[in-house]
């Protein structure tokens, strides 16, 4: 592979990432499947990087999950993404930054959508203002939170505590990177890098001293596809997509999978454990699983927040193996504990994969 | 008769042009931006459908060059204005020339590749294009891939660039279908153990001997023709190239791992023809290659009295398509210098 050809190929997606002042919309998942991940965005915008960001109360879903699983119509979503313009308008910001890739890539269409048919978005502004009285304003600059950390990730890098590296061979740690599939394939040029070899989360390994891995389904599906997930009967087939993707990566040994999506980290991480389960497989060596995180979540490592505090210990797949190989201390005895000390109960240990509590 | 004709671009359509000017008795200055003539075609190994080699056609060409001829390579034309019924050429390096009538034979360029980011090209070093594949062919050396090893399967993309909206093509490049049957038989017999694919979208065999040339492809050299798309390739960890298509016949997604990848290239419009034309006040089309006064029985007039064209500037051809357009070019020069 020739990483100049790639070099190439990211020079012509880039695109402006406001420098301060974000409207923070979260996602509606996020939270539950990886708790800290949102947490530890604000926190490192707010605390190391000196960042105003508004993180708003009274925004809703955007629809998103609904809208592509076609039971919400487009009029309704592009309303409700109205609504939470106009939150933004009067909060005061005019910088959107949305958590989820699904609203990220929802908003660009609906931004799209309006620049072509303006009819549709004055239709949309009479929608709201008859609904809810509210105005709007659309945004000035619209990222998704993994630009905002993509631009800072040399400052990031500056004030890190560790590396990507395994400390005892100094080699760089051999990371997969999955992008979520609305951050730039449906618009290549919203996303950093594009959508055919995108560079918005390669950009950050790079910086944090890791090696990026390109194997053959990188491009896959993380087997989240909505319908593939949502629709019970379809379920096979996301496990099959993931299963597929964790058979062609496993050659390549990897420490690491760094993702920017609610449903990518969700479905590799639990999924493995379904396969292992069902098949008694896993992908990492000693019964290890890969261990998956959110861009945020390896952001903070790096900086050397507590595993704990930032929901390490709801992963399906224990990411003690790597901690252990960045050098990154942890003490076991607190992993179940939750936040003031309170037992939150210690989880079944899987058959195969290996399980750390004390 | 001593009038005096430019023509701009020493491929096989400005050499043959100025050939048949130079026969008809014409002065002629042929202009060329590279340092040595011939275009694309002194790259080129072999010509289908008789596997003719690029260099004896280019030598065969040049055979009617003459001493009415003045050949001025390594310029690159800056300025063509119209005064009083002459036009005055201009290079870059300050070469100028004045003449009754000009021919624009710019020719084309191949479709860079690398538009089509999900093949690869320019990251995966065992995803080549047919001119490469070409360059290999006429240097004689071993059909190896760019890891050094004899590739057990060989793909061919057909359509690379051509009728492909999301590079905003159209039009069709009409050579590559031909070309790829003929490149696969080539490889065929240079590595006759080697499976060899083409993937296409409809197979365009429109030229005399050509659908021969495809039937024997599938009958003696047993290549096989697979009516799809790719998606995507990549790369795996031995350097082989991973392909994804659907079979559209079958109705079933494949996927087929290859040593080498060759996308057949289609023909753009140059930015020299471009601005030519749009220097001109000639009508700007939408695949950016130079519209003729008419297509069908006027096919080298312009709207400029006086300015003609020739060759793979109007459109896609082969050579052999290109070299009677040049022809038919220096008849209708000839006829206009009459006037």
């Amino acid at each position: 592979m020739k990483l100049e050809g790639k070099r190439l190929i990211w020079q012509d997606y880039q695109k402006e990432i406001a420098d301060d002042h974000y409207f923070y919309a979260r996602s509606c998942i996020r939270q539950t499947f990886f708790p800290g991940a949102e947490a530890i965005f604000i926190k490192i915008l707010r605390d190391e990087l000196g960042k105003d960001i508004h993180d708003e109360q009274h925004h809703t879903s955007c629809t998103g999950i609904g809208y592509h699983s076609d039971v919400v119509p487009f009029d309704t979503t592009m309303t409700v993404v109205a609504r939470q313009f106009a939150l933004m308008g009067e909060a005061g910001y005019e910088n959107y930054a949305a958590s989820c890739v699904t609203s990220f890539g929802l908003y660009t269409e609906i931004l799209d959508t309006w620049h072509h048919f303006p009819e549709t978005e004055a239709r949309i502004r009479e929608f709201l203002f008859k609904a809810t009285g509210r105005e709007f304003k659309k945004p000035r600059n619209l990222a998704h939170a993994s630009d905002i950390i993509y631009k800072f990730r040399h400052q990031i890098a500056a004030k890190a505590k560790y590396k990507l590296v395994d400390k005892n061979t100094g080699e760089p740690l051999k990371v997969v990177e999955h992008i979520g599939c609305h951050y730039s394939k449906m618009f290549p040029h919203k996303g950093i890098g594009g959508a055919e070899y995108p560079y918005v989360l390669s950009g950050m390994i790079e910086a944090w001293g890791g090696e990026v891995i390109d194997y053959p389904e990188r491009r896959h599906c993380c087997g989240f596809g909505f319908r593939q997930y949502v629709v019970q009967a379809n379920r096979g087939f996301s496990l099959s997509c993931s299963k597929k993707k964790f058979d062609s990566m496993e050659p390549y040994e990897p420490d690491m999978i760094i993702t920017n999506c609610p449903g990518c980290p969700m479905f590799l991480d639990r999924w493995q454990y379904a396969l292992s389960e069902m098949e008694g497989k896993t992908y990492g060596k000693g019964n290890h699983g890969i261990p998956v995180f959110t861009y945020e979540e390896v952001a903070g490592l790096i900086m050397g927040y507590n595993p704990w505090e930032i929901g390490l210990q709801v992963h399906q797949v224990p990411a003690e193996p790597l901690l252990d190989k960045i050098g990154i201390p942890y003490d076991i005895s607190q992993k179940f504990k939750g936040k003031n000390g309170e037992d939150i109960g210690i989880p079944e240990s899987p058959s195969y994969l290996k399980f750390y509590a004390e | 008769m001593g009038k005096h004709v430019v023509v701009i671009g020493a491929g096989p359509a400005g050499l043959e042009t100025s050939a048949c000017l130079a026969k008809l008795g014409f002065n002629v200055s042929l202009v060329e931006k590279e340092e040595i003539i011939g275009g694309h075609l002194k790259k080129w190994h072999a010509l289908f459908p008789s596997l003719l080699s690029g260099h004896d056609a280019l030598e065969g060409i040049k055979k009617g060059l003459n001493d009415n001829i003045k050949i001025q390579t390594s310029t690159k034309v800056t300025g063509l204005e119209a005064v009083n019924d002459y036009f005055t050429v201009t290079g870059h390096n300050g070469w100028q020339a004045k003449a009754e009538a000009v021919v624009i034979t710019t020719g084309f360029q191949l479709f860079d590749a690398r538009r089509k980011e999900e093949y690869g090209y320019g990251i995966y070093e065992n995803v080549i294009t047919s001119a490469d594949l070409e360059e290999l062919f006429a240097s004689g050396k071993a059909l190896v891939n760019r890891h050094g090893n004899k590739p057990e399967r060989i793909g061919f993309v057909h359509c690379v660039g051509s009728r492909d909206e999301k590079v905003n093509n159209l039009h069709c490049s009409k050579v590559c279908c031909i070309t790829a049957v003929k490149q696969a038989i080539e490889v065929k017999q240079m590595l006759p153990e080697a499976e060899v694919f083409c993937f296409y979208m409809d197979l365009r065999m429109f030229g005399r001997h050509y659908e021969e040339l495809y039937k024997e492809a599938q009958e003696k050299y047993s290549i096989q023709f697979i009516r799809g798309r790719l998606s995507e390739s990549t790369e795996d960890k031995d350097g082989h190239i991973i392909v994804k298509v659907e079979d559209t016949l079958l109705g079933k997604p494949l996927k087929i791992k290859v040593g080498l990848l060759v996308l057949m290239v289609g023909m753009e419009s140059t930015a020299k023809t471009k601005s030519l034309t749009k220097r001109l006040g000639l009508q700007q089309v939408s695949d950016g290659f130079i519209q003729p006064l008419e297509e069908v029985v006027r096919p080298n007039y312009t709207e400029i009295p006086g300015v003609f064209v020739a060759g793979t500037c109007s459109g896609p051809k082969s050579v052999s398509d290109t070299l009677a357009d040049a022809r038919s070019a220096a008849m209708a020069v000839g006829d206009y210098l009459k006037k």
